[in-house]
């Protein structure tokens, strides 16, 4: 048996090893941050937001580079997998709430939880089998294809919570006056639940807008500006997370601290989401 | 206020309407029909993604598994795309698995710390702010881990960890050498290292959930016969919480085992074994990264689509295990964002 002195001198020294490991957790997370910004905000200036790309050669002869095809590029890419995923992930995420009962929901929740797990880069496959290699070209169609893979098991499981935590009284109450199921599902439970479901659509959204990997090979990447709107939907089209690994991995010191400015576009970007996210969860309780 | 009174006239007047002319019988029951028809539509396109996934990925790997056959491709150590276009996926397989299972061996303890420090130690505004840390290293993209990982963190290793170290060894013990392999700064250490940090939110979201299901009376108790916090901790709560923290590391590990663009970046991309510690290698996604723009041959791009199934494969057995933990122990919660 030990004696109380040395149980007390243990308990002392586990509060600190733990107080220790969440620091050595956390401290990685500032660092970045803090060279994210350091590195980045001298690129960050007029000519990254009006100009674009252009060859390498532009860069080292000093004429103005920017990335506004890639800022472009990812909010029509973005939105239009936000588009394609919004109805599939809500409704599956309806039918798991408002439908309880159904014999397939234990499966639909199991692939859905599985198909969340799954390598973003495996959806980047699928998008690239499914869209790519019919079009012809990789464009950015593709590219919002896979995105909206990424984001279906996201929707489709917060909007199952976000739902579920409204209580079965308010469906009695709509039910009891004479309104239809439909009618009380998507006129009294989901207005609702708006707080849960724009806080689900937020984080859908944020996660997928931070994969690279799904885009590679599906939007694939450009750097110009298409001469028509339409040539990022049906040409390849560049977007932030794409262009910040090309910038990264190229040769070239001025593409480098481009990348690092991309970097901080994307990590304001994501962060604005999850916070906007985790704030209206506050609220709601 | 306005927009309020608005709305809430036109909800009173909707239902005046209602009341005077009920809907008809045929529009309740086709709307419900239409209804039911397009929600259970969409709920089973959830089933016909997770199929066309495995189907497609089997489908367009299967010249590539018919030429070697499915354990042949998995066995076999050479990828060689350029010359005799013969293609093992095993020194994928290999370096997906140890740099997984390492990464999950080095940030399992901390991240238990973080949560036991969250749940138990902190009061509640630090454990809000721990919280929304953690939260937010799982949120940050895996590229500007990346872009940081080349130009700082790698760079900071091989001179301060790897070279010492590949210097200490050529003098006192050269057999390690092979080991060690090339400290360039970019390799399986590295990788590594960064896929341990970008794990921990998982292990620690579901442990954290686990630790606070533990009744407080079980505390209370063991507090009662006169242990010290850390007593309560380690023989009231943990062996309590166990359940949520296996289902947690397992949650890790395939998060692990799919990271991609951090490690395309970080491990040097070498496509033949041996792989040592510092030196490069490669895992089934980073190959796939690297070599599908450029993959011409269609034995080639049937191959890396059969490296896409074989990881499909595995993270679905990881999946699906955490699954079946996480309702044998009725864990609830524990998303991360």
């Amino acid at each position: 048996m030990k004696t109380l002195v040395q149980r007390n001198i243990r308990d002392r020294i586990m509060e600190s090893l733990l107080v220790l490991s969440t620091i050595v957790v956390l401290l990685p997370l500032v660092i970045i941050i803090v060279h994210v910004i350091v590195n980045g905000i001298s690129a960050l200036n007029w000519d990254f937001f009006t100009q674009e790309l252009g060859s390498p050669s532009r860069a080292l002869q000093g004429r103005p580079t920017g990335l506004v095809h890639t800022i472009l590029g990812t909010l029509v890419v973005d939105s239009m997998a936000l588009i394609m995923a919004i109805p599939i992930g809500m409704g599956a995420g309806i039918m798991l709430s408002e439908f309880p009962d159904h014999k397939l929901n234990p499966t639909i929740r199991i692939m859905n939880d599985t198909l969340n797990g799954m390598p973003a880069i495996l959806k980047g496959l699928l998008a690239f089998v499914l869209i790519v290699k019919p079009m012809g070209t990789f464009s950015g169609l593709a590219g919002a294809v896979a995105l909206a893979f990424v984001m279906i098991p996201i929707l489709a499981r917060t909007t199952e919570s976000a739902l579920m935590s409204i209580p079965w009284s308010i469906r009695e109450a709509g039910l009891a006056i004479g309104l239809p199921r439909w009618r009380v599902v998507l006129s009294t439970v989901m207005p609702a639940a708006r707080f849960g479901l724009v806080t689900g659509t937020l984080i859908a959204f944020a996660r997928a807008a931070g994969e690279a990997a799904p885009l590679l090979f599906t939007s694939f990447g450009n750097n110009y500006l298409p001469n028509h709107w339409l040539g990022m939907i049906l040409g390849p089209a560049d977007t932030l997370p794409q262009r910040l690994y090309s910038l990264a991995i190229s040769p070239y010191t001025h593409w480098h601290s481009m990348g690092w400015a991309a970097a901080i576009v994307l990590l304001v970007f994501v962060i604005l989401c999850f916070g906007t996210a985790r704030y209206l969860t506050r609220q709601k309780h | 206020m306005k927009s309020d009174s608005n709305s809430g006239s036109d909800y009173t007047s909707e239902a005046q309407e209602l009341l005077r002319r009920p809907p008809s019988a045929l529009y309740r029951w086709l709307g419900d029909r239409i209804f039911s028809v397009v929600v259970v539509f969409l709920g089973l396109s959830i089933i016909g993604l997770a199929v066309a996934m495995a189907v497609v990925l089997f489908g367009e790997g299967s010249q590539s598994i018919r030429q070697f056959g499915f354990l042949g491709f998995v066995r076999g150590t050479t990828w060689d795309p350029a010359v005799q276009l013969v293609f093992g996926a095993f020194p994928f397989l290999f370096g997906t698995l140890v740099t997984s299972v390492a990464a999950l061996l080095i940030s399992f303890f901390p991240a238990i710390a973080v949560a036991i420090f969250a749940a138990e130690y902190a009061p509640r505004w630090l454990a809000g702010i721990i919280d929304n840390l953690v939260q937010l290293i799982a949120a940050v993209p895996s590229v500007v881990i990346g872009i940081w990982g080349i130009f700082v963190l790698a760079p900071w290793l091989r001179d301060n960890v790897y070279l010492p170290v590949f210097t200490w060894a050529e003098a006192s013990h050269p057999a390690l050498l092979p080991i060690l392999g090339n400290p360039m700064g970019y390799g399986m250490a590295t990788a590594t290292i960064v896929l341990a940090l970008m794990i921990v939110p998982y292990t620690t979201a579901l442990a954290k959930d686990a630790i606070k299901s533990v009744p407080v009376e079980q505390r209370e108790a063991s507090r009662a016969l006169g242990a010290t916090k850390w007593e309560v901790i380690r023989m009231a709560v943990l062996p309590y919480a166990r359940g949520g923290i296996l289902a947690g590391a397992i949650l890790s590990l395939g998060r692990a085992i799919g990271e991609t663009m951090a490690v395309a970046m970080l491990i040097g991309n070498r496509n033949s074994l041996p792989f040592s510690i510092f030196g490069a290698g490669a895992t089934m996604p980073s190959v796939i990264v690297n070599e599908f723009r450029e993959a011409v041959e269609s034995l080639h791009l049937s191959s890396l689509m059969a490296i896409g199934f074989t990881l499909f494969v595995i993270a679905l057995i990881v999946n699906l295990l955490a699954a079946w933990l996480t309702r044998k122990f009725s864990i609830k919660g524990g998303q991360v964002i």
